[in-house]
Parts: C-alpha cells; sequence; structure tokens
C-alpha cells in the first residue's frame, strides 16, 4: 500500500485505535486536514481555540485511560497548545499532540508561522519528534504512542513539517508491530525484597498511614489499593489526583489530605509512625513545611518514577515498579504471612482520629440566606447519586468539588491538580462527554474560570456533548480573594471584576439552556430539573455566598498539624464583602 | 561535592538541548559540559561536571535517565578514575620571557605547538587541577587567550561504560 505523508498520519492512528482528534485546521496541516477528510474512522473534534483541544483530549484521557490525541498547525496553533500540554505534563496524563510545522527547507528561517515547536514544549512534555524524513512517520508514531502511555503516562508532542505531508509523494507504509527502544525501558515489577520489608514495617506500625495519589488511578490500581486497605484495616488519605482511586464512602477514608485537605488526614500523617505513599508524588500542596513533615513517621514510598521518590521527602523504603503488581505482591505476602496488624494500637488509633473526626473541619453555616458553594456540591452529588463524572476548574470550587462530592469510582474526578490551569474545566468535559456518551458529567467552575475557555460552548453544540456547568459564581476571584484576605489584610487586588456576562444569555447565546439560581431552597429543583434535560448543555449559574472560604486550610510556610480552622463552625462569617 | 557525569546518549538533533535545559530548568549547576560521537555513530558520549550534595546529585542522575535519549550513565565519583583535560593557552613571547616559558612548558608536559616572533601556543592536557596551576604559574599579563575543554573521564580497570 503506497501513501502519502498524511495519509500515513491518518492510518497510524487508525492502527493506534484513536476514536478521536481534537484540533484545529491551519496551513501547515492542510495536507493532514485532507486526508482526515476521506475518512470516518478517527472522528475529528474541531474546537474553537486550541486550548481546548488539548484540555479535551486530556479530559477523554483521563476519564478512559486512553491517550488523548490532539492536531494544531505550526505557529500560533502550536504555542495555543502549550498550556493544555503543561496540564497534561504535571498530571502524568497519555496526550500525543501532532503539531504542523513549516516546510524542513525553510526550517530556521523565521517563515510565516514557525516556532520552534520542540524547542518550546521540551520543558513541558514527557519526549517530543521532529520528523524529518516520511519514511521516519510510522515509526515515530509507535514510538510516541508508546512512550506517551507506558511507565509514568505523559504527553508527546510530534512536529511534522508540511513537505513531509506533501500529496505527490507516497511511500510504502507498514506499522511497526512493536517498538524497541534501548534507552527507554520503565521498571515493572517492583523489587521483591523490598516489598517484603515493607510489608514487615507496615505491620509493625502502631499509627499507620496509607497515602495514596494519582498513581493509583493512572496504573488502574483501585481494586488492590482497595483490597490491600481493607485487609490492613489502616486509614487511607487521597491527594487531590487520587480522588476516586480508593471509594470515598468506605469506612476507611479519611478525607483528602493537603493545604485543603480534612483535619483527620493533616494530622493523622503527622502524628502517624508508618506511612505508605502509593503513586504519590509529596508535592508542596500536600506536604505543607517540608521540615516539620511527618516527623515521627518512616516512609515506604511506591512509584513508577524514580526520580520521584526522595525527590522532596527521605524515603526509608523505596520500591520502584508499577503501583498494580507492587501491591498485588504487598496484598499475597500479607495473606500468606504468619503476621497480623497490632490490632490493639490500630483500634487505639482509631479512636484518636475519631477524636480528630468529631470536629468536622468542612462544616459550613447550613442556616444561611445565601447559597453555600458547599451546598450546591452536596446536592448535585445527591442528585447524580455519586455516579457522575466531575470535571473542574481551579479555585475554590475546586476544592469544594474534591472535599464534597464523594467519589467511589477512578476516572470520575477530572482536575488540573498540577499545573492549576483556569479554563481546564468545560474542555475537559466535552472530551469526558465524548468517551461516556451515556454518563452524567457536569463541570464545576468559577465565574473566572469558566471565562478562559468559554467558547468551547459552541464546540459542545455541534458535537452535541451535553454537560452540565455548575458555576459557582462568587463574582470573585475566590481563591485568589481569600489569600488576599487571610494575608494581604484583606486588600482585594484584582481578585473583583466589575464586568461578568450574563452567563444565562451567554448560555442561549451559544445554543444552550441557562439557568439562575439565587436561592437556596432553589438549587435542589434546579439540579434535578438541568438533570433531567439529558441531550441539552445547561449552564447553571449558581449565585453564592461572596465571602465563602474554603477551610480547613494549611498556610504557606505551616505544616501539617498547624491548619487553619473555621473560626467555631456554624457562627457567621464576616460579611464585610456581602 | 563536584561529581563528573559521563552519559551515554542518542547522537540524534537536539539531544544536547535536552540535557542543557533539564539543567538549567532545575536550577542545577553545569560547571563543564563536553560531547562527542563514540565508535558507534548512533551514540554520543557526553561528560558533565555538575556539583551539589548527595540528594542533589540522586535528583539529576534520577532526571538525567528519565531523558528519553539518554541510554545510560554513571558517576564517575562512584568509582576511581581518571580525568583529563584538553587546554590551548597562547601567550605573549619576548627575548627575555621565551625560554622561561619554554621551561614552564617542560616541567608541565606541555607542548609548543605554534611559535611566533610574539607567542607560543602550548597544548596541554592533564587533571584539570594541573592545567590551573599552569595558568597560576605564568603571569597573568603574558596570556592572550586560554581554551579548555572541560574534563572528560573514564574509569579504571577492566569495566567500561558501553551497551
Ligand atoms: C490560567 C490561570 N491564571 C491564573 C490562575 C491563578 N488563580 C488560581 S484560582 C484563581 C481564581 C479563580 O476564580 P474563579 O474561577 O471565580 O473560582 P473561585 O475561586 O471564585 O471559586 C486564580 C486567578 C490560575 N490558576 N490559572
Ligand atoms: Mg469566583
Amino acid at each position: 500500500m503506497e501513501l502519502t505523508g498524511a495519509q500515513i498520519v491518518v492510518q497510524c492512528l487508525k492502527d493506534e485505535g484513536v476514536e478521536f482528534i481534537f484540533g484545529y485546521p491551519g496551513g501547515a496541516v492542510l495536507h493532514l486536514y485532507d486526508a482526515l477528510f476521506h475518512q470516518e474512522d478517527v472522528k475529528h473534534i474541531l474546537v474553537r481555540h486550541e486550548q481546548g483541544a488539548t484540555h479535551a483530549a486530556d479530559g477523554y484521557a483521563r476519564a478512559t485511560g486512553k491517550p488523548g490525541v490532539v492536531l494544531v498547525t505550526s505557529g500560533p496553533g502550536a504555542t495555543n497548545a502549550v498550556t493544555g500540554i503543561a496540564t497534561a505534563h504535571l498530571d502524568s496524563i497519555p496526550m500525543v499532540v501532532i503539531s504542523g510545522q513549516v516546510a524542513t527547507p525553510v526550517i530556521g528561517s523565521d517563515a510565516f508561522q514557525e516556532v520552534d515547536m520542540v524547542g518550546i514544549t521540551r520543558p513541558c512534555v514527557k519526549h517530543n519528534f521532529l520528523i524529518k524524513d516520511i519514511k521516519d512517520i510510522a515509526e515515530t508514531f509507535k514510538k510516541a504512542f508508546h512512550v506517551a502511555t507506558t511507565g509514568r503516562p505523559g504527553p508527546v508532542v510530534i512536529d511534522v513539517p508540511k513537505d513531509i505531508t506533501d500529496p505527490n509523494i507516497k511511500i510504502p507504509y507498514k506499522y511497526p508491530k512493536k517498538v524497541s527502544m534501548r534507552s527507554y525501558n520503565p521498571v515493572v515489577k517492583g523489587h521483591k525484597g523490598q516489598i517484603k520489608k515493607a510489608v514487615a514495617l507496615l505491620l509493625s506500625a502502631k499509627k499507620p498511614m496509607i497515602y495514596a495519589g494519582g498513581g493509583v488511578i493512572l496504573g488502574g490500581a483501585s481494586k488492590q489499593l482497595t483490597e490491600l486497605t481493607r485487609l490492613l484495616g489502616y486509614p487511607i488519605t487521597n491527594t487531590l489526583m487520587g480522588l476516586g482511586g480508593f471509594p470515598a464512602t468506605d469506612k476507611h477514608f479519611i478525607g483528602m489530605l493537603g493545604m485543603h485537605g480534612t483535619y483527620e488526614a493533616n494530622m493523622g500523617m503527622h502524628e502517624s509512625d508508618v506511612i505508605i505513599a502509593i503513586g504519590a508524588r509529596f508535592d508542596d500542596r500536600v506536604t505543607g513545611k517540608l521540615t516539620e513533615f511527618c516527623p515521627y513517621a518512616k516512609i515506604i514510598h511506591i512509584d513508577i518514577d524514580p526520580a520521584s521518590i526522595a525527590k522532596n521527602v527521605k524515603v526509608d523504603i523505596p520500591i520502584v515498579g508499577e503501583v498494580k503488581p507492587v501491591l498485588e505482591t504487598m496484598i499475597a505476602l500479607l495473606k500468606e504471612g504468619k503476621n497480623k496488624p497490632n490490632k490493639k494500637a490500630l483500634a487505639t488509633w482509631w479512636e484518636q482520629i475519631a477524636t480528630w473526626q468529631a470536629l468536622d473541619s468542612f462544616a459550613y453555616d447550613r442556616d444561611s440566606e445565601f447559597i453555600k458553594p458547599q451546598y450546591v456540591v452536596e446536592q448535585l452529588y445527591e442528585v447524580t447519586k455519586g455516579d457522575a463524572f466531575i470535571t473542574s476548574d481551579v479555585g475554590q470550587h475546586q476544592m469544594f468539588a474534591a472535599q464534597f462530592y464523594h467519589f467511589d469510582k477512578p476516572r470520575r474526578w477530572i482536575n488540573s491538580g498540577g499545573l492549576g490551569t483556569m479554563g481546564f474545566g468545560l474542555p475537559a468535559a466535552i472530551g469526558v462527554k465524548l468517551a461516556h456518551p451515556k454518563a452524567d458529567v457536569a463541570c464545576i467552575t468559577g465565574e473566572a474560570s469558566i471565562q478562559m475557555c468559554i467558547q468551547e460552548l459552541s464546540t459542545a453544540l455541534q458535537f452535541k456533548t451535553p454537560v452540565k456547568i455548575i458555576n459557582l459564581n462568587n463574582g470573585y476571584m475566590g481563591m485568589v480573594r481569600q489569600w488576599q484576605e487571610f494575608s494581604y489584610n484583606s486588600r482585594y487586588s484584582h481578585s473583583y471584576m466589575d464586568t461578568i456576562p450574563e452567563f444565562v444569555k451567554l448560555a442561549e447565546a451559544y445554543g444552550h439552556v441557562g439557568m439562575r439560581i439565587e436561592k437556596p431552597e432553589d438549587v435542589r429543583p434546579a439540579l434535578e430539573e438541568a438533570f433531567a434535560m439529558k441531550d441539552r448543555t445547561v449552564f447553571m449559574d449558581f449565585m453564592t455566598d461572596r465571602t465563602e472560604n474554603v477551610y480547613p486550610m494549611i498556610e504557606a510556610g505551616k505544616g501539617h498539624h498547624d491548619m487553619r480552622l473555621r473560626v467555631a463552625p456554624g457562627t457567621p462569617i464576616d460579611r464585610e464583602l456581602a | 561535592m563536584r561529581h563528573i557525569i559521563s552519559i551515554l546518549i542518542e547522537n540524534e538533533a537536539g539531544a544536547l538541548s535536552r540535557v542543557a535545559g533539564l539543567f538549567s530548568a532545575r536550577g542545577y549547576n553545569i560547571e563543564s559540559l563536553t560531547v562527542a560521537p563514540t565508535e558507534d555513530e548512533t551514540l554520543s558520549r557526553m561528560t558533565l561536571v555538575t556539583a551539589g550534595n548527595e540528594q542533589i546529585i540522586e535528583q539529576i542522575t534520577k532526571q538525567l535517565h528519565k531523558l528519553i535519549d539518554v541510554v545510560k550513565l554513571i558517576d564517575l565519583a562512584d568509582s576511581v578514575h581518571i580525568e583529563r583535560e584538553l587546554m590551548l593557552l597562547k601567550v605573549k613571547t619576548t627575548d627575555e620571557t621565551r625560554e622561561e616559558i619554554k621551561r614552564m612548558c617542560d616541567i608541565f608536559r606541555g607542548k609548543i605547538i605554534d611559535v611566533t616572533s610574539k607567542s607560543y601556543v602550548v597544548e596541554m592536557t592533564g587533571p584539570s587541577d594541573k592545567l590551573d596551576a599552569f595558568i597560576a604559574a605564568i603571569n597573568n599579563d603574558s596570556i592572550i587567550e586560554v581554551v579548555r575543554s572541560g574534563p572528560t573521564g573514564i574509569s579504571r580497570g577492566e569495566n567500561g561504560l558501553r551497551l
């Protein structure tokens, strides 16, 4: 079979089983778009901004575990994609981004719409390629998908110069069955000796904590994590990225940890004597002040990426390997071994945890005359029976979503944890809905974040992805305002927008349903009404309490045991702003 | 502490910039970096001198390993090894100083490889501190130009860094 470069690219995507490609055309990719025109296997989703393409592909990848695929033109198309690539990179999301490039003879001449895409993306990809010969296309694609999806996943960019896809040049095509890269062989199985030591240490614990992150979800190890936790009977906390990796409604789950985690999870970490970190990377939003982090604990760390181990925190037993086989080995060792967890110590430990839980660190004023953002998320949880895919943007609403929507399954909670990219939520929701057309998909957002990729409302209409937008409209960049309240003596420098669009009209202009909800008693019925409209995108503009803050909070430079709690839960909050 | 890291890396466009970019992005320092193809033309060998505490060096080697183009690497500081650096040094000469510089060259086992009525070019290899010593021994005012390759190194004994 003789194919042009452009046809080869499309054929490679088919051979990789790619369902959707999220893209936006331009001069350098016209040959590629022409090749897409002649087929129907790979469905092209035309976004309205290249950032939207990357986030949509990212959402698709997070919801399915399959790589998201993006196609953008050279120059501005490529640079617009960079934020989304970096977003995927920091959360280790498998993605393949094909960017057009100017023709090889003019590379380096500041040609029209030329940027050094390989150079620009080098620090925010797992790997990137520039294809210089049509003969290299198939092998490069095979490698790109292999690198993106194996080991610690991540985005891979393939820069394709226009002349490589020239319709007049054809060569025989064959997609390689296998790849072998001498320089890339991710470790799979953990070291058995290390795993044995880890099990022994775990069983010796009096105040154990399981601290599990996004690696559990990426590594498809939720089942194993759940089994291990129940077998041990130990308390477990998830990172923001790990939510859903362990069922939130299980009695062993003591909530998210870190900056806005539960009091019990953070105190538990602080007091613990043995911590097992599973697919988590000791991010600064999790650890707080490093010198005060888990002062009494011996630490076991399982991670696929050796560079994650001992990067921020010294580890006693490192285990490099895929989470799933490592946990399987641990479970087997625990089952066949004679030693069991220390029941008595564990009972005392759970009692201690119960006293922290009794503090109810997420409590908020339930009698408020204003709509509380927490209440909206709670109602959303009930209306969707806890079974929706929830994407979010970045800010207070993201933290309320993480705190109040209890995820029992992996890949349901989809947010930009590492880069914290405002604008992520809506396009990501579109990608999720394409992957799971029958599921409820909601984007929890804020009035500032949603405006960063609002143009994708148009994509949602064209491709019939009826998602529900839960806009927690507090009139402020709430998270910024909160920091300014706490640390800058309430000087709200530019965290307020004097003009905010009428979202109901805006939604209608884009062809969707808009709703504005102003009273607490209207929250539930409005949600029910919206979710009953299965085939419509509904923009729900909730006018929420403008002064609400996210509690508890570990402020910058503080340790886990030093959390800022809401002053006497339930008391009216400073209303200066209202 | 100073470390000398030897890297076998795919001989591909951009491979060098991945290494250099990693160091600048993560704020590691590079004292010197040399790179050239090996007997296997698909591979380049890089020698990188850096400094940092144990934890930083551990991160550096792990992050280097993570680069897809890096095939193999070792930290030569972990083993008994030999280091050599090449220096070319141009000095002003006068009738009075010519003999003296020649004598110094002999002591340091350098070679004079270019001679004009007013200058010498001296070629010298050795451990970096020997080259430092030579420079210190020459009158600073007479030095026109110094070119140093940065160290390269190899471990002692029969084991080697190869595929
Ligand atoms: C692209 C981008 N720019 C700036 C920020 C910094 N930032 C973090 S949260 C936030 C405010 C978000 O406001 P809103 O979307 O209204 O959410 P809220 O906190 O009010 O719930 C800002 C500006 C960011 N995370 N991303
Ligand atoms: Mg807001």
